[in-house]
């Protein structure tokens, strides 16, 4: 079973991994992630980032996890996938987004769940603004994530 | 041709403007036309010039610059994305 939330409530991490595998004997292995809001330190000041709100675009978000859930599906034996991603305001230590996959095989689990996170980080469209004293702040796309993504492309030839 | 655009994040911002809807003229037929149109206006607007770091999609989905733009499409500007 895939599912996949975009919403404004945080959610249950002990209860969304316990779903992966309820009622069902063939689950060897569940990996998740877990993402967080952290409060950085503002460059050249003693600040940290105080909150953040997320925006995303209605539609599109849901699709563009799904697809990115149903790709993981067909490069790897998967049970189950659940991704869980908030919008709103959220302040440092809260959870931001969920990403849960249920395999016969930890090899398979790890994967899957790494590449899903390396591509809602570069495909899904969520825009962070961080809350600084002196006002809100987009956060820029980093490369290091676009390289993260990259490496599950297919190598030529 | 009558499309709707949406725009997000610090483009809405820089834009002043969520969505609009507008009535193409026949010259604009692709995605890239669609964004060259737009950056004509000029001010605010020079964020979409081509060299911005600006992504594009059609009927949520991403889209590049040749793109065939149709008729009621919903098309999108944004920046690179940031979530997770």
């Amino acid at each position: 079973m895939n599912s996949v939330s975009v919403q404004e409530a945080d959610f249950d991490v002990g209860a969304e991994i316990a779903a992966l595998s309820a009622g069902r004997n063939d689950v060897g292995a569940v990996a998740s992630f877990v993402g967080l809001v952290r409060a950085d330190k503002l460059a050249g000041e003693g600040s940290e980032v105080s909150a953040m709100t997320l925006e995303h675009y209605p539609g599109m978000t849901e699709k563009s996890l799904e697809a990115i859930v149903l790709d993981a599906g067909s490069r790897w034996q998967l049970l189950g996938t659940r991704v869980i991603h908030r919008f709103g305001r959220l302040t440092p230590g809260e959870r931001i987004v969920f990403v849960g996959v249920a395999s016969s095989h930890r090899g398979d689990a790890f994967a899957a769940c790494e590449f899903i996170m390396d591509y809602l980080k570069t495909r899904a469209p969520f825009w962070k603004k961080e809350d600084t004293p002196e006002g809100g702040r987009w956060v820029d796309a980093r490369e290091a994530d676009d390289s993260a993504a990259a490496r599950w492309e297919a190598p030529a030839g | 041709m009558s499309i709707k655009v949406l725009y997000f994040a610090s483009l809405r911002e820089t834009l002043g403007y969520s969505h609009e809807t507008l009535t193409l003229p026949a010259t604009i037929a692709t995605l890239g036309d669609l964004r060259a149109h737009l950056a004509k206006r000029g001010g605010a607007w020079e964020a979409l010039d081509v060299g911005r770091n600006v992504r594009m999609a059609i009927n949520q989905e991403m889209a590049g610059a040749d793109t065939a733009v149709a008729d009621r499409d919903e098309i999108a500007f944004f920046p690179p994305v940031t979530g997770g």
